[in-house]
């Protein structure tokens, strides 16, 4: 390449003064990064309103994208769908044979359950649906996990509400705009969920990973073997996910923690549904009487 | 685009007008942020090179006088509004490569395509891999997607280069 066409600022003040301070601003912007960077590592709900401000904007763009993404893939999707029903049929239909005995088992145990549970009194919670939205994007770029949901605090979603999936959890509400919110996913790096093995109840977390898995770690015992195919449901400790909602399955054994395999894969998403906190958080507590 | 040997070559057609001109590398930029939030994928890997960060440092090494020595700042500024890194640390980052760019400018005056892709190969490293350290915790399993992301983001400069030069000839010589 050439060299640079012209770097002298020659004789004229004005020309030299606004080469000057194009310099300074530069180091200038250099340091505002830097002090916004400490503010925001400090405290990271700062900056959430200029961030939703621009997903307001973005989200609805990336709805429509997503739209049209999705007519596009289901025309392959029908074709293959249209082949494959009569093998598909078959293995039905063998399947329905197959589980007929293990409904009727699961029918009555489900019946003991709710008349075991009446006898006991157990205080039932069932999570409210807020509403149910698309994930329409995410930051594909950096290394944390997060979604961009196309719905905000005008259609009640507030930051700290549960998001899952037809398959299983999904994540969080992390802040939310007025038409758009972020979802921390369970994938990302700084993602807790307490949970248990649905086998025996063994509690953990299930921590993520970022890189699409969890790891499942051990939190009241030590030497706890995992197995291989173990399922782990939320287990409703700390009262913001519903318990028995399903995370991940264990990928290959191990002790103390390992790595497994979520069930949601929010790309495969079409919409997650955002629920009401399992238990409401306590109202702050009263203001105290100054003392005299 | 008419070239100077097609019968369609108006020698005397009016470029764009200098403010459009102006703002032509800025709303590029602004674009190639912005796509990183706007592609309808929910991504289980952060795979997407930052568009952004390569289209400015296109502009930075081909076109020099196209954006302030302070567009950086600004730039970085929306790209951490999208792209779900702690706010600042573009700002941060894209700043000191302009810096750094300032710097070697003054020293490697007469440079080459393949020098340009190597400086812009370094900030390209420099910023990714800042960038997880600032934002990612240490034991995060991220290191191999991370370096992936890198190699095809330093693949894509060549091609942003092509971008910004047909942008910067359809500006015209004026701007």
């Amino acid at each position: 390449m050439a060299p640079a066409r012209d770097r002298r600022t020659g004789f004229s003040r004005r020309r030299q003064y606004s080469t000057f301070i194009g310099y300074v601003l530069a180091v200038a912007g250099a340091v505002v990064g830097a002090v916004l960077l400490v503010v925001s590592s400090v405290h990271p709900p700062a900056f959430g309103t200029a961030r939703m401000a621009v997903a307001s904007v973005t989200a609805p763009i990336a709805g429509v994208l997503d739209a049209g993404v999705d007519a596009v893939a289901s025309v392959p999707r029908a074709i293959g769908t249209w082949i494959g029903v009569h093998g598909e049929n078959a293995q039905l239909r063998a399947e329905v044979a197959r589980s007929r005995a293990l409904l009727t088992r699961a029918r009555i145990i489900a019946y003991d359950n709710r008349r075991l549970r009446a006898l006991l009194r157990v205080r039932d919670r069932t999570p409210e649906a807020v509403i149910a939205a698309r994930l329409v994007g995410s930051t594909a770029s950096s290394g944390r996990r997060f979604a961009l949901l196309n719905a905000g605090r005008l259609q009640g979603v507030q930051p700290g509400m549960p998001v899952r999936g037809p398959d299983g959890l999904v994540g969080r509400v992390l802040e939310s705009g007025p038409i758009a919110a972020r979802v921390l996913l369970i994938t990302d790096p700084e993602s807790l969920v307490p949970v248990r093995r649905t086998r025996d109840g063994v509690a953990a977390i299930a921590a993520g990973r970022g890189d699409g898995r969890v790891d499942i770690r051990s939190v009241d015992a030590t030497n706890v073997r995992f197995n291989r195919g173990d399922m782990f449901v939320t287990s409703g400790t700390g009262g913001l996910y519903a318990p028995g909602v399903p995370v991940a399955q264990v990928d290959r054994n191990g002790m103390d923690s390992v790595a497994a395999t979520p069930f949601m894969a929010p790309d495969a998403l079409d919409f997650a549904v955002v629920e009401r906190p399992y238990v409401p958080m306590p109202p702050p507590p009263p203001a105290r009487p100054a003392v005299p | 685009m008419t070239t100077r040997n097609s019968i369609d070559y108006r020698p005397f057609q009016a470029p764009l007008p200098p403010g459009r001109a102006r703002a032509l590398p800025w709303v590029s930029v602004l674009a190639a942020s912005a796509l990183t939030a706007v592609v309808p994928v929910v991504a289980s890997l952060p795979l997407m090179p930052p568009l952004g960060l390569i289209l400015l440092l296109s502009w930075r090494l081909l076109a020099r006088f196209a954006l302030r020595p302070w567009a950086a700042a600004p730039l970085g500024l929306f790209d951490d509004l999208v792209s779900g890194q702690p706010l600042g640390s573009a700002m941060l980052l894209w700043s000191l490569c302009f810096i750094a760019i300032e710097l070697i400018e003054q020293r490697l005056v007469t440079r080459d395509f393949w020098q340009d892709w190597l400086i812009a190969s370094g900030a390209i490293v420099f910023c990714t891999a800042i960038g997880r350290w600032i934002a990612v915790p240490i034991g995060a399993h991220v290191d191999t997607v991370l370096l992936a992301q890198t190699m095809i983001s330093v693949m894509l400069f060549p091609l942003s280069a092509r971008l910004v030069a047909w942008i910067d000839r359809k500006r015209g010589p004026t701007a």
